[in-house]
């Protein structure tokens, strides 16, 4: 399994032509408090770059976008019940969604966990 | 209404002012007294009222329910402090706002409203008497607006001064007079919107401090104004207290609106008078049967007849957060817009305030917010939602 990262802060696992997305624990700290989180429900089509989930804080309103083109095999609905996983386990039990990809060469233009992290400490 | 940005761009939203996109130009950020001291703190800094303010420190949650529990430490700096000084000083005030002025005691303060003269709202402020003649508080936001419209309209006689070298901290929750009583000693004998002068420090150097009994929270609590050369100092003695933590702007947000109290630029502006905007209590006895302020005509007519539209609070079902600028409906029709909305950590749900047309404004009546295209049940409810528990001369609490 690979772990690519986006620069808006989204995570994707890759598994196959599966795959598990969901906000970086970076991005989880900056945005604080999670009160509310919007998944796709299974079926739905995601086109790369497109609005794929809402992540909502105590202050404000956030989109998280698919960082690849696919189809939902299901939403986290775990979040529904406990928004505050995406706080507390981020990069684990607080995943927003999974997917069948489309088109794997999408991954190409991905960052790895390094590329990532030293594009968080450029921010 | 603001559509979701990507995570990315939340991020690196540091601007919390709504107002910003009607600049012309951009304006250079201002740094606060305690600018170093907040971040030191670990605060999270954004821009807002034309100054970098901190818009959180361990997180808005835990800072909202430490405050409603123990005492909060809030650096309100930003916020003008004027003092209009010149004989028949309350008076001419009068002709600009709708509370009874001139009756204000010594040390005795009072929340009102700067009308236009269509009676729109220009700010909300707090007025309080001292010795040297009116202390007035209005909001970081439009102090500078505010004070050419006094300038402009109160006679030359009356003196604008804007302290600017004085610091603004807000001591806020059921243990704050605990905390300041040991910091500022006297400070318990002043009852909810009261206020007075107090010596804090070394008997052979004491610093005067003017301390008042009053807050944004809904809670007990006191606002101290102190010079800006002793802001710092003031702060660390209160924060090495038990009972106190700093809190940021965004739980300063949350508990505000528990309290179903107004942020002027979003739940009052110049397009509301005060009877729709749910303040008439600003409007003093006397000044409703001599009228004689700015915009009175209006202002009468909507007490007499009720006003076309009300600001009310609206809780919401289910956890979805309902925004300030969501439409609110009644069937198909809309009636309503949200003003001010969040998770309220304290009701443990979402919570709103907003205008609906008059016919939708009793408490129970069942309307609908739209939310990116959904529709969510709201429910007018009576405000506060959490109950004001504030040091009120004559009552247990």
């Amino acid at each position: 399994m690979t772990r690519f990262f986006t620069e808006d802060h989204e995570w994707i696992e890759v598994d196959g032509d599966t795959a598990t997305v969901g906000i970086t624990n970076y991005a989880q700290g900056q945005l604080g408090d999670i009160v509310f989180a919007e998944v796709p429900e299974a079926g739905a089509t995601l086109k790369k770059g497109g609005d794929a989930a809402v992540v909502e804080s105590v202050k404000a309103a956030s989109d998280v976008y698919a960082p690849v083109s696919g189809t939902v095999i299901e939403g986290n609905d775990a979040l529904d019940g406990d928004p505050a996983l995406v706080n507390s386990d981020p990069e684990g039990e607080g995943w927003f969604f999974k997917l069948t990809l489309s088109d794997s060469s999408e991954l190409d233009s991905l960052m790895d966990a390094a590329a990532y992290q030293a594009f968080v400490d450029g921010l | 209404m603001r559509q979701p940005a990507s995570v990315a761009a939340t991020l690196e939203r540091t601007d919390m002012s709504e107002e910003d996109e009607f600049e012309l130009e951009p304006i250079e950020i201002l740094e606060l007294p305690l600018d170093a001291w907040h971040r030191d703190k670990g605060a999270r800094m954004v821009e807002f009222a034309g100054y970098h303010m901190p818009i959180q420190y361990e997180g808005i949650m835990a800072e909202h329910l430490w405050t409603r529990e123990n005492a909060g430490l809030f650096d309100v700096s930003h916020m003008g402090q004027l003092m209009l000084t010149g004989d028949g000083g309350a008076e001419a005030l009068e002709a600009l706002v709708p509370g009874d002025i001139s009756a204000l005691k010594e040390g005795k303060m009072r929340y009102s409203l700067l009308l236009d003269e269509d009676g729109g709202i220009l700010d909300d402020m707090m007025i309080t008497a001292v010795p040297m003649g009116l202390y007035v508080v209005v909001n970081g936001a439009v102090k500078w607006d505010d004070m050419g419209h006094l300038r402009e309209n109160l006679p030359d006689e009356i003196t604008i001064n804007n302290m600017e070298d004085r610091a603004l901290l807000a001591l806020q929750g059921p243990k704050a007079v605990d905390a300041l009583l040991r910091v500022v000693p006297g400070v318990d004998a002043l009852y909810f919107m009261e206020a007075g002068s107090f010596f804090w420090g070394p008997k052979t150097d004491p610093e005067p401090l003017w301390v008042s009994r009053s807050g944004y929270t809904g809670e007990d609590g006191f606002e101290i104004s102190v010079p800006a050369t002793h802001a710092q100092k003031l702060a660390d003695q209160l924060c090495a207290q038990p009972e106190v933590k700093p809190i940021g702007l965004g739980a300063r947000d949350s508990l505000r609106l528990e309290a179903g109290l107004p942020l002027y630029g979003h739940d009052m502006t110049p397009d509301v008078e005060p009877v729709e905007a749910n303040a008439a209590f600003a409007i003093s006895k006397r000044r409703r049967t001599e009228g004689g302020f700015a915009g009175a005509e209006r202002i009468l007519d909507a007490l007499a007849n009720g006003p076309a539209r009300k600001l009310i609070g609206l809780s919401v079902e289910g956890k979805l957060p309902v925004r300030e600028g969501a439409l609110v409906f009644a069937g198909a029709a809309q009636v309503g817009v949200i003003t001010s909305g969040g998770f309220a950590p304290s009701v443990g749900a979402p919570i709103a305030m907003g205008y609906v047309d008059a016919a939708y404004q009793a408490i129970g009546t069942a309307l609908e917010a739209e939310v990116r295209g959904k529709r969510v049940p709201v429910t007018v409810a009576k405000l506060p939602f959490i109950p004001h528990h504030y040091h009120r001369k004559g009552g247990s609490i």
